[in-house]
């Protein structure tokens, strides 16, 4: 499958309450999420409202480190975000990404050549990422074993309910 | 080869004579504890279309987030919690009285050596501090465990931390994790298992023993632990009482003895002692005679200088408490630092005590009086303003300085709001001056 989107590119150490602030926690609905996304990262502001679906997210290292609120994940995928491209993720991040269904793709050698506003094009089955603006392109790890039995199911709940069939 | 304790245990868990790090294996909790994100957890175990949870005794609900409810959102979820504990019977719920979850799962007993325990809270590392395998999950991933009582883990990388020498005078275990959180940074521990050794264990508490698993999480630990010895035998032998006469209702006698069983009786067989040949991913020795008293400054808890390079910051807030650092011992030494002072007149002071036997403790002992008396807010227990939600919310571009755990950007309030990280001491000593202060210099 082919993601292809504008990018969003943020630095590193982007955590949870820079994604989804826990005042925000008690809130369900989810285009009421969706507005508070990456609302306390610096010069993200208007992400919320400038973002259009199918756009991406591309971060530095360590993206999602602290709580293990799924809200961080769930604010971008409500936002139609398609997917989190960034040098590492912190460990809860990744899982509940994973468990959510919402594509996130680690790569290490990601260069500060994508911009935001590039459009990229990510193929989730081998990792590969191409910065369709620069032409230049970076490899990802793709998803394996039972991560990727879990997120080509949708996410865990669905992998639940097909394999209790 | 020798096997760490993480490999020890989820090898035992699984029924094999090891496992390697990397390899995925699929483990059943000995208890999956959730807080007031269980509305969530709930909302998913709906969808899964499971209608009764795979074992009611192996889960624990304690409110402690939002507690009582800031907002009709919340008191709507926190309702719906009351509901799904009595439909599925599980006895171990503790309304909003009781304190911040954690602190819960330890003092009363749910949590005990070798136990794999998981929580929808990233702060689960906590649990090794009595020599069980605390770790982290998310909402809908917890909603599977309840349904399935099972979950992958990986099997992860260790990372050996050997302690030794003596803390000097207003130096403390909280000093010491933050001095490693910046060493390591934060992701210098992701998805690894940190294990804590070496001569100055023993004279460290479970309490401190508490702090610095609470905090391992901020350099990404996957879990943290400090190897069953006398200090955690001597600790739960002290807890069975409690557990008798705080909570006999809700927990079964079983569990009660085993406490004591674990206690008394300790093999080698369920501590999960790593072996001395075992492999590690990276070793440090760390001297802690030569620490002195440590900040966490703004927006990172690896942002971590010695307390006199930021000495003289004015603040606006010092908040006592939480999870990390809401303890008697804790709030004993912020009392022994404000007793006979007052707070600073720009300065509100707000004491958390980490739980209701906390609270208690402090009244007893008087020790919250001195605080009140020095000019402290008392909150009632719980996690309080420590992830911004309510009971101490800072304003633009306001100063705070915390206990906690966390000091995010905007993670109190504003987001041109700051949190600096310290010890008790610090914190105390900073509260009576207005401005961060060493606290060898007030003593």
């Amino acid at each position: 499958m082919k993601l292809k989107g504008r990018a969003w590119v943020t630095g590193d150490d982007i955590d949870t309450d820079q994604i989804y602030h826990g005042q925000y926690l008690p809130i369900t609905d989810p285009h009421e999420m969706a507005m508070h996304a990456m609302e306390y990262v610096p010069g993200m502001e208007n992400f919320p409202r400038e973002a259009k679906s199918g756009d991406l997210v591309v971060a530095g290292k360590n993206f999602g480190t602290g709580s293990s609120r799924e809200h961080a994940v769930l604010c971008l995928q409500y936002l139609g975000i398609s997917c989190v491209i960034a040098k590492s993720f912190s460990r809860i991040f990744f899982r509940n990404a994973v468990n959510l269904g919402f594509p996130v793709i680690e790569c290490p050698g990601l260069s500060d050549t994508l911009k935001t506003g590039n459009v990229v094009e990510v193929d989730i089955d081998n990792g590969k990422i191409t910065d369709l603006t620069t032409g230049e392109s970076f490899q990802g790890i793709p998803a394996s074993g039972l991560e990727k039995e879990i997120a080509g199911s949708g996410g865990l709940i669905e992998y639940l309910k097909k394999n209790a069939r | 080869m020798g096997l760490t304790f993480a490999e020890k245990l989820l090898a035992f868990k699984v029924g094999r004579e090891s496992v390697q790090p990397g390899q995925i294996v699929e483990v059943s909790p000995d208890v999956a504890m959730s807080h007031d994100n269980a509305g969530l957890v709930i909302r998913q175990f709906r969808q899964i279309g499971v209608k009764k949870v795979w074992d009611p005794s192996k889960i624990v609900i304690p409110l402690d987030h939002r507690v009582p409810a800031e907002s009709t959102k919340t008191a709507n979820a926190h309702k719906s919690i009351r509901e799904f504990v009595k439909e599925q019977g599980i006895a171990s719920f503790y309304d909003v009285r009781e304190g911040v979850c954690h602190q819960v799962l330890i003092e009363k007993g749910h949590v005990l050596p070798g136990m794999l325990a998981l929580g929808t809270d990233s702060h689960t590392t906590s649990c090794g501090c009595v020599g069980a395998f605390g770790t982290g999950i998310g909402a809908t991933e917890m909603a599977a465990v309840w349904a399935t009582g099972k979950i992958w883990l990986r099997v992860p990388e260790s990372i050996r931390v050997e302690v030794r020498g003596r803390f000097s005078e207003m130096v403390f275990p909280k000093d010491f994790i933050l001095y490693l959180v910046g060493k390591l940074g934060a992701e210098g521990a992701n998805y690894c298992s940190v294990e804590f050794h070496g001569p100055a264990m023993a004279d460290i508490g479970i309490p401190g023993r508490f702090t610095i698993c609470n905090l391992s999480m901020e350099m990404g630990a996957k879990n943290a632990v400090v190897p069953v010895d006398r200090v955690t035998t001597d600790f739960l032998k002290s807890l069975r009482v409690d557990v008798g006469k705080v909570s006999g209702k809700r927990v079964d006698p079983g569990k009660v003895s085993s406490i004591e069983v674990v206690a008394e009786k300790l093999g080698d067989g369920k501590t999960f002692h790593p072996d001395p040949d075992a492999t590690y991913a990276r070793e440090e020795i760390i001297d802690i005679s030569v620490l002195v008293p440590q900040v966490a400054c703004p927006h990172g808890v690896d942002n971590v200088k010695p307390v006199e390079e930021v000495e003289g910051t004015k603040i606006d807030q010092a908040v006592l408490g939480s999870c990390t650092n809401g303890r008697i011992e804790d709030l004993r030494e912020a009392a022994s630092i404000i007793a006979g002072k007052q707070v600073h007149p720009d300065v509100r002071m707000l004491v958390v005590p980490a739980s209701r036997s906390v609270l208690l403790e402090g009244i007893r002992t008087g020790i919250i009086t001195k605080l009140i008396e020095a000019g402290c807010v008392l909150v009632n227990p719980g996690c309080g303003p420590c992830l911004g939600a309510h009971e101490g919310i800072l304003a633009d571009g306001e100063v705070c300085i915390a206990s906690t755990n966390r000091n995010f950007k905007g993670r109190m309030g504003s987001a041109t709001s700051e949190v600096y990280l310290a010890s008790p001491a610090t914190v105390a000593a900073s509260a009576i001056t207005g401005r961060i202060t060493d606290p060898r210099k007030v003593k």
